[in-house]
């Protein structure tokens, strides 16, 4: 085993102070550097964001931040309180977005990566096509897709010449999730395909030779070898996928504001405007960390119920 | 190898591509139409953007006049330095990507093949992190960044980036899926695990080490909401995402300008991403036939 030979390097490198207990010091200086950077600015910014969760803490008011224990919580859980209504209804349109969008951004990645693991002219063409959009910022697809979502855009000049009604996109529902989520698949959905892509030129081709030479068309070879040997791919993706949905805030903050009525605001966006236009600190820090914890409860399902064949 | 690969390669074009015309010409037409869907909103911005204030609203997409008066307007406004803006973001990401690369591969090797106390406690309070809206950590890592004197500055906007476990996760993954033989193999000839790593492991690690790196250049080149807080003060110093929302912000309804400035930011990572793109196919079609 691998871990015997580090260990007895490690005692024949001199780490005197270690050597009974033959645990090298070496590993703890692979990790030191990211450690560091991450007790600072994510293990530390934890703590400190539950502790200012349990206080008033206005940022505009330093001198008047009470300990409040459990309010803020409690607010977000008490329909008579102010928060109450927005927050859900904030939380409501998040998971409307992951449900518009997962699928479209795992399904037609997997079928863009397939598409482009074949052999023809031109295929190299079209991966970057594909990919291109993820190089652009938030800011140019969201303002970009704003324009053409516009009443008077290209879209809506479109269904005027196919003799349709106008339709107000960006200030109707699902018209707004519709604009959203197109600018969403469009903008980020070459970063799974590459992923996706990564992983099937890895699957051994003797895998499919073998499966060919036993009869097996290409529908039973996708299924039976292409499907599974991507599994652990696949959970990865889906999960990263189902983060980054839930963390919908420069498309509808550029698009549309948040509207109709409030219609398209996100939690994070919710969170955003509580924390950084109102300054109330406290109630944000308590609604990222009932965020957290329900993304958390998602993601241990995600892998539980999709990622269990692993370890077969 | 090599050749018995690329046998292999056209035996298989034949055997797919060959097998009747309709499907030939169908997998083109899904192609063709998908690449649409990714080409046309780009084309659209660079025809809108060399419109006339009167064509903006028309849907020809040949401008009839076209003029370069969006473009003027944009550069001659002296409120908006795009160069200086450009020059931020690259000296940013480059600065982020590198040291990323870095710190991410060693922490990766070590969660996934070196034993250490606390290593599956640490792992495990990563892998929570990932799955937190980054938004809770931007207050409190606010106020860090505003204690340590970094706002304003370009420290302040990549250092609190270093922390994120994506790369780590995404090495540790690759690492994992290397086969243990060969680390046995170079500490049975008396390497260290220094020497393993950078001479055995590292140099297998190319292909995801370029994608870790062109994926952590874009995270930080569209960074918007981080370096807007702490660069938002001053003008001059945005980067491009930043400077392209004041552009917006100021030319709300103005189309055509809009477009122009978004063609100016884009252009430039276009021509980025043409190099990076090329360099990536290369090495992992390359990876693909030699491993």
């Amino acid at each position: 085993m691998a871990t015997t030979n580090v260990e007895s390097i490690n005692v024949s490198a001199g780490t005197a102070a270690r050597k009974k207990k033959n645990v090298s010091i070496v590993p703890y200086l692979f990790i030191a550097p990211h450690l560091i950077f991450f007790t600072a600015f994510l293990a530390w910014p934890f703590i400190y964001g539950i502790y200012i969760s349990l206080f008033r803490f206005d940022f505009l008011q330093p001198n008047n931040r009470p300990f409040v224990g459990l309010r803020n919580y409690a607010n977000l859980i008490d329909p008579g309180s102010v928060q109450f209504p927005k927050f859900w209804n904030s939380l409501g349109n998040t998971a409307e977005f992951i449900l518009w969008s997962v699928v479209p951004l795992v399904g037609i990645a997997l079928i863009l990566a397939v598409l482009l693991n074949r052999n023809y002219p031109g295929r190299g063409l079209f991966r970057t096509i594909f990919f291109a959009p993820y190089t652009l910022s938030v800011t140019v697809a969201a303002v970009l897709w704003w324009w053409i979502f516009q009443q008077t855009g290209i879209v809506n000049q479109a269904l005027q010449g196919f003799g349709l009604k106008p339709v107000n996109w960006l200030g109707d529902l699902p018209g707004a999730w519709v604009a959203i989520t197109i600018c969403t698949v469009w903008w980020t959905i070459g970063f799974n395909t590459i992923i996706l892509l990564t992983a099937l030129q890895e699957i051994p081709k003797s895998l499919y030779e073998a499966a060919s030479l036993d009869g097996a068309n290409s529908r039973q070879q996708f299924f039976l070898i292409t499907i599974p040997m991507l599994r652990s791919v696949l959970v990865f993706v889906l999960t990263i996928t189902l983060i980054a949905s839930a963390n919908l805030f420069g498309q509808p903050y550029i698009m549309t504001a948040g509207g109709p009525a409030d219609g398209t605001q996100t939690v994070i966006y919710r969170i955003f405007f509580e924390g950084m236009l109102r300054g109330q600190m406290g109630t944000a820090a308590a609604m990222s960390i009932f965020v957290a914890l329900l993304l958390m409860v998602l993601t241990y399902l995600n892998f539980k119920f999709f990622g269990q064949t692993e370890q077969q | 190898m090599t050749t018995l690969q690329k046998v292999q390669d056209i035996q298989e074009t034949d055997v797919e591509i060959g097998e009747s015309r309709l499907s030939r010409s169908l997998f083109y037409l899904v192609l063709i139409l998908f690449a649409l869907f990714f080409l046309l909103p780009l084309l659209w911005m660079v025809v809108t953007a060399f419109k006339p204030f009167e064509e903006w609203l028309t849907p020809n997409w040949i401008p009839m006049n076209p003029t370069l008066e969006n473009f003027t307007s944009i550069f001659n406004d002296k409120s908006l330095p795009v160069v200086n803006w450009f020059l931020n973001s690259l000296l940013i990401a480059s600065l982020f990507t590198l040291v990323i690369l870095i710190i991410d591969s060693l922490a990766g090797y070590a969660y996934a093949r070196l034993e250490f106390p606390g290593k599956n406690l640490l792992f495990g309070l990563m892998l929570a992190t990932l799955v937190m809206p980054g938004i809770m950590f931007l207050i409190p890592n606010y106020l860090t960044v505003a204690r340590l004197g970094w706002i304003g500055s370009i420290q302040g906007v990549i250092v609190p980036g270093f922390a994120g476990v994506f790369g780590v996760f995404f090495m540790r993954q690759f690492f994992q899926s290397l086969p243990k033989e060969l680390e046995e193999a170079a500490y049975i000839d008396g390497a260290s695990i220094w020497r393993t790593f950078f001479s055995v492991i590292l140099p297998l690690s190319k292909g995801p080490l370029i994608t870790l790196g062109i994926i952590t250049f874009l995270t930080s080149w569209n960074d918007f909401l981080w370096p807007l807080l702490i660069l938002g003060g001053d003008r001059q110093e945005l980067t491009l995402p930043v400077g392209l929302a004041t552009l917006q912000g100021q030319y709300t309804f103005d189309y055509g300008k809009l477009m122009a400035g978004a063609l100016v930011l884009t252009v430039p990572v276009l021509i980025l991403y043409a190099v990076f793109q090329r360099y990536i196919i290369r090495s992992i079609s390359m990876t693909g036939i030699k491993g």
